[in-house]
């Protein structure tokens, strides 16, 4: 039984420190990076990579039933229909601070 | 299953199986996960949009508080770690083991949430509170947002690690509850990079 928890501590550790490595990657580039244009879409890449990693290994969506992953895409498609529906207001913003003066 | 076994153990044997055949209290977890994601989203798209569209947006944030971001990091995903050890000691029925993982994870929930009050209260220090421009509006919602999620998650694994040595739970609330231990490391891996990193951009 022990030895099970050492295996998987063992197992998920490469996981574990790619997301670290890549965290540091993110935090060099902030430094070497002047433009906010160019650096924000590269972090958020090295963000969603960082998240698919977590996803499928350290929430374990890679093992789990296909039928579970399935159940979540509709979802999911929902829950992102209905934000949509809050796009309208945040356009306001354009007439509000801090374009307004 | 027989008369005699259904008058004694019920019912609940033949309905154990849930639609999908996923077992509903992980699959409601999911759905948890998913509607806070977007909430998560929406915060960070709204922070994301206002910091790129304004020109004289505030850097509270000088090159030597990357040293704190860091170790907030670290820490949150090494105690994503420790709940897997958790997760899987419990499933091997190492009760012993899973609650010293339990108590690991807890213990660096609790560390990352001191730092992020000392990181606050350096702010406030400096005189920038939630009232004081877009950047305090959005960098505390967002920041305390997932503070209240770390604080209430290190409330929930006390309470499931209590429940589960007394035997009231089974591994299976472990696993739920490290589901969303999990996804709360996963939602600091988008805030570290829109709210602390793009402020060392010039």
């Amino acid at each position: 039984m022990s030895a099970s928890s050492g295996n998987v501590i063992a197992k998920y550790l490469p996981v574990y420190f790619v997301l670290i490595a890549i965290f540091l990657l993110e935090v060099f580039l902030a430094f070497r990076i002047d433009s906010t244009a160019t650096l924000v879409p590269i972090l958020l890449l090295l963000a969603g990579c960082s998240a698919a990693l977590g996803l499928m290994y350290f929430m374990h969506l890679a093992q789990e039933r296909r039928s579970l992953f399935l159940s979540l895409i509709p979802a999911t498609i929902f829950v992102l229909a209905m934000m949509n529906m809050f796009w309208g207001d945040s356009v306001r913003l354009l007439h509000m601070s801090p374009w307004a003066k | 299953m027989s008369q005699t076994e259904m008058a004694v153990q019920g019912h609940g044997p033949m309905m154990e199986e849930s639609p999908y055949a996923i077992p509903s209290r992980k699959f409601t977890m999911w759905l948890f996960i998913i509607s806070d994601a977007v909430t998560f989203g929406a915060f960070l798209f709204s922070y994301g949009y206002l910091r790129v569209a304004t020109p004289n947006w505030v850097r509270p944030f000088e090159r030597g508080n990357v040293i704190n971001v860091i170790l907030m990091t670290v820490v949150l995903i090494t105690s994503s770690l420790t709940m897997l050890g958790a997760v899987d000691s419990a499933k091997a029925g190492d009760k012993g083991k899973a609650m010293r993982f339990l108590y690991s994870t807890m213990a660096l929930g609790a560390i990352f949430a001191l730092l992020h009050l000392r990181e606050w209260f350096e702010l406030f220090g400096r005189g920038i509170t939630i009232s004081s421009g877009l950047f305090g509006q959005t960098f505390f919602s967002i920041t305390g947002l997932h503070l209240l999620h770390v604080i209430s998650g290190v409330v929930a694994l006390f309470v499931v690690a209590m429940k589960f040595s007394r035997g009231k739970l089974t591994p299976s609330h472990v696993e739920t509850t490290g589901l969303y231990w999990h996804f709360v490391d996963l939602v600091w891996m988008f805030v570290v990079p829109l709210v602390y990193l793009t402020n060392f951009a010039h």
